[in-house]
């Protein structure tokens, strides 16, 4: 019937279905305009739940950034504190903040150590588990993932445990052997502390995801590769690394992203130690800012800063790397 | 084709329960009160204490209160500023802990209430703790639940090994740290915990100093006093010939320390036995209290580290009824007796303690007259004002004293001091609070 009323449409006519009816057509109409209702009905929860718990909140954030609240004489009493408008002075004092810069520059650091070395055990870890001669491959590949099941705030209390000199089982090895090593507290060594939580808890997801790749490429690409004399190493560095390229730069978007938001782990370490400081990373400065101090305003300018070098910097290196990972894609 | 309507319909109510939520959830701050009894809500964390109020409630028919449990201070505060922001929502009687109360005063959250109480009520307290109720002024924001007066905690069994008197002065107590590391290097009379504001604001009110005080229309801020200073080189020195231990306090670590006898002491407040009771189950009996090392031995003194009062809100609209369970609740003999059984406090109110608290906790058993002696040193808690934003100078302790007790050096001690104080001004300032410099 669809096909008809348009060809009618289109051949000029008015639209009248064949053996037409004024009460078929009122109908007809009304089911037309039901049908128009329909998806929005469908979509009604998702849209509700979406305004309410993303898109309100997102926007109560930008609206408070640009404002402030002050305060007059002592503060005392009702009437003593006024919110008013403050322009862009939220977002000027938060970049020019020493404390939100030098958590800027430590997650920089951090991102550095974590992200090639998460990305790259999990690649080598998904590429033996993807090698003919694995063995125990369910059990190896559970293994390795079950740390990203594991909550991060559980995982850095676990970790504190073991960095901690005083209960750690490892340092009293160390003990017994007579080798000194020093607390992973310490200024120098807290950053790799830190990191070593993300990475232990992040390699397994990232594995799963190149992995699955790998299992997506068909068996006739290593045939012919080995029947031309192809090593195993070969195989691995010039077809299987290639193919799952994409996924590598997706684990490694989504790495980036995940080391600007690194919050659970220090945040649960700071109270064992004297060298994670309440601003240690952005997130951290964020929260100080809101629930310690209680200044909402300034934590949100920068929660909108943050949410934005998140933006540009996972468009701008997607972006910059389209063109290679996945030009070849496009090209076929 | 009905189900269209059938699913608009469904989706109008999803949103208006979603919204429902969303507003709901508040107390019942204004009750008409008309005729019936006058309801009103607590807001605590105190264990227990539904009991104690329900003593009340036997006797006053006409003034009912229900308790309404809370998480804590911290999440308490919280929600109490969002209700008070709000509008509507906040309880007619809110639990709070001493250094909250600038804060909350400041948000325009407390009722004040001293023409509601009778005017000996300050006569039930030692002046320290009826000092952070009044803010220094001549208003009334909440009467005193308990006070955590500082004692020295020491292992007897340890002190007696190593022939060590206890301490009474500083200067003694730095000569037994330095005993106690000497005899057995993995052993410290304490540690300098960068984690616990709490704990060296309590060491300085000893000292003599109040970190904020209000001069006409404006507050002073006095963290960089000589008082303070003397206290952070006093312990800036101890650290940096380690003669006492830099780790933070509540950890895994110092836990076991304690319960191990790595920790030989602890300076901490009347609440301690209950930590050392479930931190260091194995030393029960080996611990003994004594009162504060002092600067002064002619003038005893002591600081305050953690309790709580309880207050009447701004949006209560039975401020008076309120205010009367409120002196009930706190100086009452019954009530107070019922807080110290019910809920295991250490009540502020110094008449009805005294009674209240005849036998030792369990975990000191040993020492008989403990309630005596903290009943004494509560006495001597100097006076101490805290001000409207405590909360910044407490995470500038936690961020500058980190970096110090990291340096282990006591210059870096003094320069937190100065680096609290800085950050406070400039916070006052920026919010646009009249200081005083």
């Amino acid at each position: 019937m669809t096909t008809e009323t348009t060809l009618r449409g289109a051949l000029g006519g008015t639209p009248t279905p064949r053996r037409d009816s004024p009460r078929r057509s009122a109908r007809a109409r009304s089911v037309t305009s039901r049908r128009a209702g329909a998806p929005w009905a469908f979509l009604a929860p998702a849209i509700v739940l979406f305004v309410a718990f993303l898109a309100a909140p997102i926007l109560y954030a930008l609206y408070l950034s640009f404002r402030t609240e002050k305060v007059s004489g002592l503060g005392l009493g009702p009437g003593s504190r006024v919110e008013m408008w403050n322009g862009l002075t939220n977002y000027v004092n938060a970049l020019a903040d020493p404390e939100f810069l030098g958590s800027v520059g430590r997650v920089g650091l951090y991102g550095l150590v974590v992200v090639p070395v998460m990305l790259g055990s999990a690649l080598l870890f998904a590429l033996l588990l993807d090698s003919r001669r694995a063995r125990a491959r369910n059990f190896s590949r559970v293994a390795i993932f079950l740390p990203y099941a594991v909550p991060a705030v559980i995982s850095s209390l676990l970790w504190g445990f073991l960095y901690l000199p005083g209960v750690s089982p490892f340092y009293w090895i160390f003990e017994q052997l007579g080798w000194d090593v020093p607390s992973l507290f310490s200024s120098r060594l807290v950053m790799f502390a830190v990191a070593n939580i993300a990475v232990w808890g992040g390699v397994g997801f990232n594995m799963v995801v190149i992995y699955t790749a790998l299992k997506a490429v068909p068996s006739e690409l290593y045939e012919a590769a080995e029947l031309d004399g192809a090593s195993q190493v070969g195989i691995a560095w010039r077809i299987k690394i290639p193919i799952v390229l994409p996924s590598i730069i997706m684990t490694f978007v989504f790495s980036m992203i995940a080391t600007l938001q690194v919050f659970a782990e220090p945040m649960t370490l700071r109270p064992l130690s004297n060298t994670i400081s309440t601003t240690w990373t952005p997130l951290m400065k964020v929260y100080r800012d809101a629930f310690t101090r209680g200044d909402l305003y300034s934590a949100s300018a920068t929660s909108v800063i943050i949410a934005l070098a998140t933006f540009l910097l996972s468009f701008g290196f997607l972006r910059l790397v389209q063109s290679r990972a996945f030009g070849q894609e496009e090209n076929r | 084709m009905r189900l269209t309507s059938g699913t608009k319909v469904a989706a109008v109510v999803a949103t208006t329960a979603l919204l429902a939520t969303a507003c709901s959830g508040g107390g019942t701050g204004g009750d008409d009160a008309a005729d019936g009894p006058v309801e009103l809500t607590f807001w605590t964390w105190t264990p227990g204490i539904e009991k104690v109020v329900d003593l009340w409630n036997a006797e006053n028919p006409d003034i009912q209160v229900t308790v309404n449990k809370q998480d804590g201070g911290d999440p308490a505060v919280t929600k109490l500023l969002t209700a008070i922001e709000a509008g509507s929502g906040a309880p007619d009687l809110m639990q709070a802990e001493y250094q909250k109360l600038p804060q909350l005063v400041s948000a325009g959250a407390l009722a004040d209430i001293s023409g509601e109480v009778s005017g000996d009520l300050a006569g039930h307290f030692p002046d320290g703790v009826w000092n952070a109720v009044t803010l220094g002024s001549d208003a009334v924001y909440a009467v005193p639940q308990d006070s955590g007066p500082m004692q020295f905690y020491y292992r007897e069994d340890v002190f007696a090994e190593l022939g060590l008197e206890v301490p009474t002065t500083w200067e003694e107590y730095a000569e037994v740290a330095r005993a106690v590391h000497v005899s057995d290097p993995t052993k410290y009379l304490g540690t300098f915990s960068a984690n616990d504001a709490g704990w060296f604001t309590g060491l300085t009110q000893q000292a003599g100093a109040s970190w904020y005080g209000i001069e006409g229309e404006s507050w002073t801020v006095a963290i960089d006093s000589p008082e303070v200073r003397q206290v952070a080189e006093y312990w800036g020195g101890l650290v940096e010939e380690g003669a006492i231990d830099n780790k933070p306090m509540y950890t895994p670590e110092w836990n076991a320390a304690l319960n191990d006898g790595s920790q030989v002491g602890w300076l901490s407040a009347i609440w301690a036995p209950g930590v050392l009771a479930g931190n260091a189950a194995d030393t029960a009996g080996k611990w003994r209290m004594a009162p504060m090392p002092q600067w002064d031995a002619s003038a005893p003194a002591t600081g305050n580290w953690g309790g709580s009062a309880t207050a009447v809100t701004s949006q209560s609209e039975h401020a008076a009824q309120a205010a009367e369970f409120v002196s009930w609740l706190n100086t009452d003999p019954v009530a107070v007796q019922a807080l110290v059984d019910e809920s295991g406090i250490y009540p502020a109110d110094i008449p009805a303690s005294t009674a209240a608290l005849a036998d030792p906790p369990e975990f000191f058993a040993n020492q008989p007259d403990f309630y005596e002696l903290a009943s004494q040193t509560a006495q001597t808690a100097n006076p101490f004002t805290y001000g409207p934003n405590i909360n910044v100078a407490y995470s500038a302790y936690n961020d500058e004293f980190a970096k110090a007790t990291e340096a282990r050096t006591q210059d870096a001690f003094v320069e937190a001091v100065e680096a609290v104080q800085a950050a406070t001004v400039a916070d006052l300032k920026n919010s646009g609070f009249s200081v005083n410099e």
